[in-house]
């Protein structure tokens, strides 16, 4: 039998939820919410929000090499659309914008029927993830390791379509893009966030618009039926429940693209530092980093001094080409072994045999080093005002009795 | 299976039982749910139950649950900001006279730790890994 929770198994037995009105304030029924906040998703996942709603996966769950639909984390600026289009194909894309000479508007049915398919597996990584560590604290959500995964994508690429769209390759700056969830005020005019890449991202061959997670149609949470993918840069360019695309003759303006939100300071700044508008600076690629997800932080080894350890690393340009571990806070590293990439931009996987020397308390370090050299830091990062880009090492809980 | 059947009998009683205390009740209409206080935090929102926090209860609860609020941690002038960025970008009207009040009530039950460049790890849960068990390797 799967594994089935309780808050599954209201659902399966058919129980009518009504009976947790009548139970006493404050008091829930076994501890179950009327409706379930995240629909299609691991029950373990960490609700950090539920209005709106976002959750993170712990570690350990995200030790399959390519992320299931259920697990990949949900970081939403808004309400999701209410009900997901009873016919998806009728879903329509408009490609507008200073740099297309007119708006062209394709249904999901068309993109999937005049463009290559094209699938890759993609890391999306929200710029906030590692928020929580940040001192002074940073506002926002406080997501501690799991706002990443990365599942396989099918679409098609952003290029052809742009291409299709006749758009101007020497107005063309950036796109921008904007889609159907609705902003939390109610306000209908309020745009929940607008975001995007410069043009030779857009362009790359891993951009796509896809309407397929793992071979299965997104989850609504995840953007269904249509998102973009970026992949490398914060996953807030990667717009969901995708509805335009506007190729810009500048920078993008959109919504959440000044001010602090998904920018840091062009130059350093000592932590807790003011810093201007003006000062702060959009970010692009991502980070080198990554995750020990096997064991589970926590574990004892009563029966043997020995542990296999694995987890994934991955980069926003370029690729890893190293991971180590450390069991004595830094002072010596051992190599991991490190597989390549599925292709550009998917996380590589790594694993290592440890053996210890003695029994007592233990952490694990994982530092990855991309192609260039850049090493994950052991401290925190730069400090910036929303708290993002934190690739400081990760590390897990381990005792030898 | 033993714990699904255990969770099973346990959810009959709880039905029974709510069922046998709410007989005098209309069925069409169940009352609200009442604000009451467990462990020093508002059973509704999960705020600390100080202070004025019923006017953040009153004025910052439309557009987001409270979780983004109890997430956070910052001081007055953080607050402020915080509160600014919402008025200037997302719609969040002007707090009147509340303003004050509500800052202080932020600044005081949900101001900032000092943690440094790297807390120690905390709330660990231990389990026996044995060596026999294997790892997930099967999942990956
Ligand atoms: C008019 C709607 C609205 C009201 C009312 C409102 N907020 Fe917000 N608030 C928002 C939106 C929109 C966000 C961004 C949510 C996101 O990105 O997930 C936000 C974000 C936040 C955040 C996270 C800040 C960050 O940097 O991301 C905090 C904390 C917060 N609100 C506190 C409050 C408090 C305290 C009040 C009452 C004074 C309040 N909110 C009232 C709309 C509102």
């Amino acid at each position: 039998m799967p594994y089935l929770n309780r808050r599954r198994f209201l659902t399966v037995a058919g129980l009518p939820v009504v009976f947790a009105a009548r139970l006493p304030a404050g008091i829930g029924l076994l501890g179950l919410e009327t409706e379930d906040p995240l629909p299609g998703k691991h029950p373990d996942l960490t609700i950090l929000n539920d209005r709106p709603v976002n959750a993170e996966t712990p570690p350990h769950l995200l030790d399959q090499r390519i992320t299931g639909a259920d697990r990949l984390f949900v970081r939403n600026n808004g309400i999701a659309p209410a009900s997901p289009p009873a016919d998806p194909s009728a879903w329509e894309l408009r490609i507008a914008g200073e740099a297309v000479p007119e708006p062209v508007v394709f249904t999901l049915a068309e993109l999937k029927q005049r463009f290559e398919h094209h699938t890759y597996q993609l890391t999306l990584e929200c710029g906030g993830n590692g928020r929580k560590e940040f001192s002074p604290p940073a506002s926002g959500n406080q997501w501690s390791t799991g706002a990443v995964g990365c599942p396989e994508w099918t679409g098609v690429r952003l290029r052809d379509v742009l291409e299709a769209a006749n758009f101007d390759r020497k107005k063309a700056v950036y796109v921008g893009y904007y889609g159907r969830d609705t902003h939390l005020s109610g306000d209908p005019d309020k745009v929940v966030i607008s975001r995007g890449v410069p043009i030779a991202k857009a362009l790359e061959d891993e951009t796509l618009i896809a309407w397929n997670m793992n071979g299965q149609p997104l989850p609504h949470l995840n953007g269904y039926p249509l998102r973009l993918l970026a992949s490398g840069y914060p996953a807030s360019v990667s717009g969901k429940w995708l509805s335009e695309i506007a190729v810009r003759d500048r920078v993008h303006d959109g919504e959440k693209m000044g001010g602090a939100s998904y920018r840091v300071p062009c130059k350093p700044v000592a932590p807790g530092a003011e810093v201007d508008d003006e000062d702060m600076c959009i970010i692009e690629e991502m980070p080198v980093k990554s995750l020990l997800t096997s064991p589970k932080t926590g574990a004892i080894l009563s029966d043997t001094k020995t542990l296999p350890i694995a987890g994934h690393a991955w980069c926003g340009s370029g690729a890893v080409s190293k991971v180590d571990y450390s069991i004595d806070f830094g002072s010596t590293w051992q190599a991991c072994a490190l597989t390549k990439p599925a292709n550009r931009y998917a996380w590589q996987h790594f694993s290592a045999q440890i053996e210890f020397p003695q029994e007592g308390y233990y952490e694990i370090w994982a530092r990855a080093t991309d192609d260039q050299g850049r090493a994950q830091p052991m401290v925190l990062p730069n400090w910036n005002p929303r708290g993002y880009l934190n690739n400081a090492c990760h590390r897990i809980a381990i005792k030898v009795v | 299976m033993r714990s699904l059947r255990h969770f099973l009998l346990l959810l009959f009683l709880v039905v029974v039982l709510v069922q046998a205390c709410s007989t005098d009740e209309a069925p069409s209409a169940p009352p609200p749910r009442r604000e009451n206080i467990v462990d020093g935090l508002d059973s509704l929102t999960g705020l600390i139950a100080q202070g004025d926090y019923r006017l953040v209860k009153g004025n910052c609860l439309a557009c987001h649950s409270a979780k983004l609020i109890t997430q956070n941690r910052a001081t007055r002038e953080g607050w402020l900001d915080m509160i600014h960025w919402m008025q200037e970008t997302q719609g969040l009207p002007d707090l009147g006279k509340n303003e004050g009040p509500i800052v202080d009530y932020l600044a005081t039950y949900y101001a900032p730790e000092e943690t440094g460049r790297r807390p120690p790890l905390d709330s660990v849960e231990w389990y026996i890994l044995s060596a026999a068990g294997g790892q997930s390797s099967a999942e990956r």
